[in-house]
């Protein structure tokens, strides 16, 4: 037996760890892989209550989560290559085109 | 037996996390990241979600983040360096990131008895199967947003597409 806030406090360690690491890195495919850490985070938290509640649509709601990161990783890699095509880096301090 | 296994697979998904804000390189943060998706498919099934469990293993650590080490193999990324802007984001992100996590912790501590407790296959309990009840719902109660969902994959598919193709 665990108790449910445990569960939560690590889906809370996950996201934190997320936010901190989409601030602090400069490499844009890194920043993307932790906004797919905070999706995590968000999703174990999803499952824990679904868990405590008894009902299945916590669940039914991470499936749809997968999906749209499914999707959205797809076309951020897509953008992602595509910057790099025409600016040749991926340091995102470098890539400013709308701030000069 | 839950509780050593939320200790040992919990550390390791935190430990993935951390190790993937320490890394330099791109590619130690993606394989990070696979460790974490691994340790929280194991949570998933102790939290009775035997579906997603799968999923996680197949769509998460399977599908997505293959393209990841793809796209970082295919652009050469190599270690990032340290920027001016940078010094400024640790001022502000660490000490962000910690009030967000004391704030969430101190909610779910505070609340920890309502939360109530996880067992083991505790989650039906009525001899309904995680896998009946997922797909029930979903192809009665939720179909049209499970039809709109393959469209949105399929639009995802074109701009992926149209995004990554070479200029004339």
């Amino acid at each position: 037996m665990v108790p449910t806030a445990y569960y939560l406090i690590l889906a809370a360690m996950l996201f934190s760890i997320g936010i901190g690491a989409f601030l602090i890195k400069r490499n844009v495919i890194t920043i993307f892989i932790s906004i797919e850490l905070m999706l995590n985070g968000v999703n174990l938290t999803f499952v824990a209550f679904a868990q405590m509640w008894h009902q299945i649509s916590g669940q039914i709601f991470v499936f749809f989560v997968m999906v749209v990161a499914a999707a959205e990783a797809a076309v951020g890699l897509a953008i992602i290559i595509s910057i790099f095509r025409t600016r040749q880096t991926l340091n995102v301090d470098e890539i400013d085109l709308m701030n000069s | 037996m839950q509780l050593a296994l939320f200790i040992i697979f919990g550390g390791l998904a935190l430990a993935g996390a951390l190790n993937l804000l320490f890394q330099r390189h791109p590619i130690n943060s993606a394989l990070s990241l696979v460790v974490v998706m691994m340790s929280l498919a194991v949570l998933y099934w102790s939290l009775g979600a035997e579906f997603l469990a799968a999923a996680q293993v197949i769509v998460y650590s399977g599908a997505i983040m293959v393209l990841f080490v793809f796209v970082i193999m295919l652009l050469n990324a190599g270690e990032e360096e340290k920027t001016h802007g940078s010094r400024a984001a640790y001022g502000a992100g660490i000490p962000g990131a910690a009030a967000i996590f004391c704030l969430l912790s101190f909610v779910f501590l505070s609340e920890r008895d309502a939360l109530g407790k996880v067992s083991v296959g505790g989650f039906l309990g009525n001899a309904v199967d995680n896998i009946a009840e997922v797909s029930a719902t979903l192809f009665t109660k939720l179909l049209l947003p499970f039809e709109v969902t393959s469209i949105l994959i399929l639009v995802a598919i074109l701009g992926a597409v149209v995004l990554a193709r070479k200029e004339q």
